[in-house]
């Protein structure tokens, strides 16, 4: 566990560089608020609405689709690193696998999923 | 004196993991210390390169006011930076709206860490080294999509939802895109990897793997051709549209980390790190810097080559080219390493 120690004491020293960075300028930077620079920025326009709406469904389903095709990633990743070990086994395993995940992924195509301007 | 003291490093390091205690704390915080500076100090200049190279390309001279030949510029910048006026709108959620500038920048720095820069040259050998690349990579994620939805503002809302769908989708094929060079290592840690590589570069025999990198890397640090998040033609700045001061300045520079980071990580796996002929052992690190300068080249020569994608051809050479191209490019390469293997 040893070698671990330097990625925390890292973690550390990399959110105290930022936290310093931060930190100070918050001591020197000048600050003359008006309402009209607290609004948020749209070209100069006044603002319409709010930007607290309703988005997309799709990038919810990218959301869903990655993590289905991370997992996958995540199984290769163990596999990759002991294949030699592993021989034919592995090898026919994971075509298995894949193929699995390769049926779902045509289905996915075919229902368009993946087509960006299709209507969700 | 350069070989005396890799031998003494090298003595240390073998003494050291016999003999646990705080001396490998301080020795390990001194690495960092001196990592994050030189790290800090390349990142500045890569933004007074990016800015000559593009002035050049343009038919412009770039800076070269401060300093000589501008060589100052990045100095001034982060001066002018800290002096600018900060101001958080007053409709942003006040807790995520500053810590999403940290997010920027943290991961990109921890993931050097694990870069071997020459032989016994690293912070530290984890025996899962480029996961926590890819842990780091996906924490990047949070930085713009927070930075953009804590803004409550359209532009940096858009810009935000763009990007994390962007960078998770091309994260994918990114992930996969290593694993034909676990497969030729077989093994996780980067100086294996680096080791494994002393005759062959992986660039070699995995061609595919290193194209879909390289582009993947393109979206995953938001550069241009997949700069869609902050679009300035359409979307003013995207996520960091109400930035100002030093939380702009972290996200600027965590962008550039990346690019350090995420180059450094290529060389590393695909063009042999430190792996180089003529040097000396202890001046090995030139060959992994001066790679490192080639790909990072590419990354600014690109800017200025390539026009944005559209949002929907984006997708579909995430979802429909890279992926499954990647995930073939695995399958063969298991088949070829299972039937070379000698038994």
């Amino acid at each position: 566990m040893r070698e671990y120690l330097p990625v925390l004491m890292f973690i550390i020293v990399g959110i105290g560089f930022a936290g310093v960075t931060l930190g100070v300028s918050q001591f020197i930077v000048p600050r003359r608020s008006s309402a009209k620079k607290m609004a948020p920025y749209e070209c100069g326009v006044e603002p319409v609405g709010t930007a607290r709406q309703r988005v997309e469904i799709k990038f919810y389903l990218v959301a869903v689709l990655f993590i289905l095709f991370d997992i996958e990633a995540v199984f290769l990743y163990p596999w990759a690193v002991a294949f030699r070990r592993l021989g034919l086994y592995g090898l026919i395993e994971m075509v298995l696998f894949v193929a699995v995940l390769l049926v779902g992924y045509l289905y996915l195509l075919q229902k368009k999923a993946l087509d960006w301007n299709s209507p969700s | 004196m350069k070989r005396l003291l890799a031998d003494a490093l090298q003595k240390y390091h073998v003494w050291a993991a016999e003999h646990p205690d705080p001396t490998f704390a301080i020795w390990a915080f001194i690495k960092i210390f001196i990592i994050l500076n030189v790290t800090l100090v390349v990142v500045s200049y890569l933004v007074w390169a990016e800015r000559k190279i593009c002035g050049r390309m343009q038919g412009r001279f770039g800076p070269n006011r401060v300093g000589w030949f501008g060589l100052l510029q990045p100095w001034a910048d982060v001066v002018k930076l800290f002096f600018k006026e900060e101001f958080v709108p007053g409709s942003a959620n006040k807790v995520l709206y500053s810590i999403a500038p940290a997010l920027a920048i943290v991961p990109a720095l921890i993931s050097f860490s694990i870069v071997p820069f020459g032989p016994g040259l690293h912070v530290t050998d984890l025996n899962v080294g480029l996961l926590l690349f890819l842990a780091m990579s996906s924490i990047g994620v949070y930085a713009v999509t927070l930075g953009g939805w804590a803004s409550n503002n359209k532009y940096a809302l858009i810009g935000g939802l763009r990007s994390s769908a962007q960078m998770i989708s091309y994260e994918l094929a990114m992930g996969i895109s290593t694993i034909g060079v676990l497969l030729l290592a077989g093994s996780l840690s980067m100086v294996d990897i680096v080791k494994a590589q002393e005759h062959t570069w992986f660039v070699a025999f995995q061609p595919v793997a290193f194209l879909m990198f390289m582009i993947t890397a393109f979206a995953e640090t938001n550069r241009t051709p997949f700069d869609l998040p902050e679009a300035e033609s359409e979307l003013v700045a995207g996520f960091h549209t109400e930035y100002s001061s030093m939380k702009f300045g972290l996200f600027f520079l965590g962008e550039y980390s990346n690019v350090i980071t995420i180059c450094s990580i290529a060389v590393t796996l695909f063009l042999g790190g430190w792996n180089g002929p003529w040097l000396p052992q202890s001046l090995k690190f030139l060959w992994f810097f001066a790679k490192l300068a080639v790909l990072v080249f590419v990354f600014v020569w690109a800017r200025w080559t390539l026009p944005r994608f559209r949002y929907d051809q984006l997708m579909d050479l995430g979802w429909k080219v890279l992926l499954p191209v990647s995930i073939a490019n695995v399958m063969l390469t298991a088949v070829v390493v299972y039937m070379r293997v000698p038994r």
